[in-house]
């Protein structure tokens, strides 16, 4: 008796909508399951961790701020996938963003006009770009994989701006603190009342340009071709190379955007530290989203409460922070294992002999 | 039958059915030790899957195997070499990261010594003239050493069998030269080599006795050296003749393509390098290339089509026009219309529906499918339901999967797909591979069709019968070099047969002089 996959005629469309439910239903059994093993009442420990964190206007508002960038970034990610490109690198695509953007209010901080904003924004999306840029052209040029070179330079963007904001851009007013200048006035982003900003906007109009795109344009097809099949992509009349790099450019600069995005809002100056991993949490996103604009949407708020239950399981329930990792990780791992149901079905083989054969 | 027998291997009466195809019937080779046993057919005939039944990477669906006179089955390939059967298979597997000594200790069972191993490799490369280093890295070493590597792997296990299939597909000729002195060498120490080729001259050189396979059975057992290569070549093809009729009344157009001296070099270890290809098709023609599959056709298409771009623009010509440098799309919108061997990944996308399909090689030219960028899905829908009547499409729902599709139903929707368009020019490599009878007939009716309409029509196929059906002249492409083509009531299967065997080739000809 064994199991074995069995590769299905077509997509399972019933699949490609049930397995993100699935996968998400499994990770809060498990969730559950360490929460027992730890001594808590699971059922009370994840109302605290999932539902809780929606249960205020200010807990809600929270969540869009948290999503903002896990959108703007994941809806990238979704893309470059899709073309079967694996840009792994936009936390440092993130921090690059922060760091062209930040350029003008350190090294102008007298500079205040309502042209200051868009610059500021524009900067942010020509770092992330440029930064991404690195390993598209490592890959089109020498054929580097670009897994590594993109997820390595996250670790020298980070300490270009460990360097920056302890050394040439501290602030020398800051009393010796690792942190650039304040931003202020136009240096930062307009809100809604509250704390959400207007990087919500933005990152609502990616999706949905970006739904279109896939949707509706031949760019869109192009990306779905060489994704999937990249022989018949380049009997198509499309080229591989052109497309690496449009999804690195892209990404890069959403997630530039979303790196100028927080420090013009949330953070409000540079510091050694802008983000709590968005750019990794991001991949989870898109996947989650089925490579798709809008599922992105719904996936990047969903991962905003894992950040929020993180927080609040750290004041509530004593537990570390670093819980919101795990349920991503293992998040990841269930969607990553359901996507298989969507061209394979598991069947129980009964009976009849297993017939020795592989060995090669 | 027991005890000692004057065979080391036999196979008696074996059958392969794979569903209602039977790639082996009946068939029945001896091998007696230190011979070396050539097994020679057309692409297709069984050779493979007899060799891989030998080899226990196949089961027979009945007949027997008797090793040494005893009955035996063989479940896998590692009981095969605990038998002493070797093989060295014609692409082969190797690490490029690794060493050589490391890429055969990971083929061989149990634990070992790098040390000792590295020891043996050279010797027993020194003692076959096969000249090895152990330590270098495989990723350096030309296609000849990397099959040096895949023998002595196979040596170092003391075999009684080697079987090769095609080793001489990707040598040089003094690299092959090479490898004849080391099979001679180990067919005098008692070694039996079976030995897989259609090259009718190397055969005749080397092998002692010879089994030729066509469409699954054994059509006869010969002493190479007693035949001539012509003799080899028809039984090879078949002498069931074709009623060739040179097909009458055709109007000649002006030349549609034309190819002067194109070169190409190979693309990789396992490519063909283009020699010098000279060809031209007129409208209302159809010019087919036959040949062994891996010569060179599908090198050759993606010059016809643009995927690889010659090195000069004059290379190629489509339509009258300079386009060796143009792209697939800049040659689709000169009307010329592709379509490759593969259906599945290369001319059809697996996992999208038929429609998204259609956009695939049809974006590009003037069919209302996009405007401004945006794709208008309902002309997709409407081109993919005129397909299905016009091409008899069969499929269980509207728009179904490309890979849901049978081979046939896929081929007629990928070859429909361009004949739909009209084009000017067709280029079509192996247009009914693995397809049932019925949609061939169609398939090759529509090709027929297009010529008389007045475009030009140029057929890559292995498939001689196809070739005789339909073709005006026929070339025969043989390690990508094209022979003249030639009407086809004037070439007879036998004179194929020797070009297939690469009698144009410029090396071939060498070959001879100095022979003589």
């Amino acid at each position: 008796m064994k199991l074995i996959l069995e590769k299905r005629a077509e997509h399972s469309q019933k699949m490609a909508v049930l397995s993100p439910l699935i996968a998400i239903a499994l990770t809060v059994l498990v969730g559950g399951i360490i929460f027992a093993v730890r001594g808590l009442n699971p059922f009370y420990a994840l109302y605290i961790y999932f539902i809780d964190p929606v249960m205020s206007l200010w807990s809600i508002e929270q969540l869009v701020v948290k999503a903002t960038p896990l959108i703007l970034i994941g809806v990238g990610l979704a893309i470059c996938f899709t073309a079967n490109v694996w840009n792994i690198g936009a936390e440092g695509q993130l921090t690059m963003g922060a760091v062209f953007g930040g350029l003008l209010p350190v090294m102008f901080p007298e500079f205040q006009s309502p042209l200051v904003m868009p610059l500021m924004l524009l900067l942010g999306v020509i770092g992330g770009m440029a930064y991404a840029a690195i390993p598209a052209l490592l890959k089109n040029r020498f054929g580097a994989n670009e897994i590594l070179t993109s997820l390595m330079l996250v670790y020298v963007a980070g300490f270009i701006l460990d360097w920056l904001v302890r050394g040439p851009w501290r602030d020398p007013m800051g009393f010796n603190f690792p942190k650039t200048v304040t931003f202020d006035g136009w240096q930062l982003l307009p809100t809604f009342g509250g704390t959400i900003h207007m990087g919500a906007v933005l990152a609502v109009v990616a999706v949905v340009v970006l739904a279109v795109v896939m949707g509706r344009t031949l760019k869109g097809f192009e990306i779905l071709v060489l994704g999937n099949a990249p022989r018949a992509g380049a009997f198509a009349g499309f080229s591989r190379t052109k497309i690496v790099l449009f999804s690195f450019l892209l990404s890069g600069g959403l997630a530039g955007l979303a790196g100028i995005g927080e420090v013009m809002s949330t953070v409000g100056q540079l510091q050694p530290t802008i983000s709590p991993g968005y750019g990794f949490t991001a991949i989870i996103v898109a996947f989650l989203g089925r490579l798709n604009p809008i599922g992105v949407l719904f996936a990047g708020l969903m991962l905003g409460i894992s950040y929020l239950g993180g927080e609040a399981a750290q004041v509530t329930l004593g537990m570390s922070d670093k819980i919101a990792k795990v349920f991503q990780g293992i998040l990841l791992f269930f969607i990553l294992a359901c996507d298989s149901m969507i061209l394979y079905r598991i069947r129980l083989i009964t009976g009849a002999k297993p017939q020795a054969a592989p060995a090669e | 039958m027991t005890g000692q027998s004057e065979f080391l291997l036999q196979t008696i009466g074996v059958t392969k059915m794979f569903g209602d195809l039977a790639a082996n019937a009946d068939v029945t080779l001896k091998v007696a030790p230190g011979e070396i046993h050539a097994l020679l057919g057309e692409n297709g005939a069984g050779k493979s899957t007899l060799v891989k039944m030998i080899y226990g990477s196949l089961q027979p669906t009945s007949g027997e195997l008797f090793w040494m006179g005893e009955r035996v089955t063989v479940p896998n390939p590692a009981a095969a070499r605990n038998l002493g059967i070797g093989m060295v298979f014609q692409h082969f597997s190797l690490f490029e990261a690794l060493s050589v000594a490391e890429n055969i200790a990971l083929a061989m069972p149990g634990k070992l010594d790098l040390d000792i191993l590295s020891e043996r490799i050279t010797r027993v490369s020194k003692e076959y003239g096969l000249p090895l280093d152990p330590s270098a890295l495989v990723a350096d070493l030309s296609v000849g050493e990397r099959q040096r590597i895949e023998i002595v792997r196979c040596l170092l296990q003391e075999p009684r069998l080697l079987i090769m299939d095609e080793p001489t597909a990707v040598l040089t000729p003094q690299e092959a030269d090479q490898l004849f002195v080391t099979l001679n060498r180990l067919a005098g120490e008692g070694c039996a080599v079976l030995y897989i080729s259609h090259r009718l001259e190397e055969v005749k050189q080397l092998c002692h006795n010879s089994t030729i396979l066509r469409h699954g059975k054994v059509v006869a057992n010969v002493d190479p050296q007693k035949e001539t290569a012509a003799s080899l070549a028809r039984l090879m093809v078949g002498a069931d003749v074709h009623s060739i009729s040179a097909r009458a009344s055709r109007t000649e157009g002006p030349v549609m393509i034309e190819t002067s001296d194109l070169s190409m070099p190979s693309d990789g270890p396992f490519g063909v390098s283009l020699k010098n290809i000279a060809l031209d098709v007129q409208g209302g023609e159809i010019v087919a290339i036959a040949g062994v599959a891996g010569n060179g056709q599908s090198e050759l298409f993606d010059a016809l089509s643009g995927e690889r771009q010659a090195l000069t623009g004059d290379a190629v010509k489509l339509c009258g026009t300079n386009c060796g440098l143009t792209s697939v799309t800049g040659r689709r919108q000169m009307n010329a219309a592709f379509v490759p061997e593969e259906r599945l990944g290369h001319g059809a996308v697996p996992g999208m529906p038929l429609s998204e399909n259609v956009i695939l090689t049809r974006h590009s030219a003037a069919s209302g499918l996009t405007r401004s960028g945006f794709i208008d899905r309902e002309v997709a829908h409407q081109i993919n339901d005129r397909l299905t009547q016009k091409f008899d499409i069969r499929k269980g729902k509207r728009d179904p999967e490309a890979r849901s599709l049978s081979g046939g139903n896929l081929q007629k929707f990928v070859v429909g797909r361009e004949l739909d368009r009209e084009p000017k020019v067709l280029i079509i490599n192996q247009p009914t591979w693995g397809v049932d009878a019925g949609a061939a007939a169609l398939i090759r009716q529509a090709l027929i069709d297009l010529a008389r309409s007045g475009s030009a029509v140029l057929v890559i196929s292995q498939d001689l019968d196809e070739i005789f059906e339909i073709a005006d002249r026929i070339a025969v492409i043989s390690r990508g070099e094209l022979s003249t083509p030639r009407p086809a009531g004037d070439i007879s299967l036998e004179q194929i047969g020797l070009l297939m065997a690469g009698a144009h080739e410029k090396g071939a000809a060498k070959v001879e002089r100095a022979k003589a």
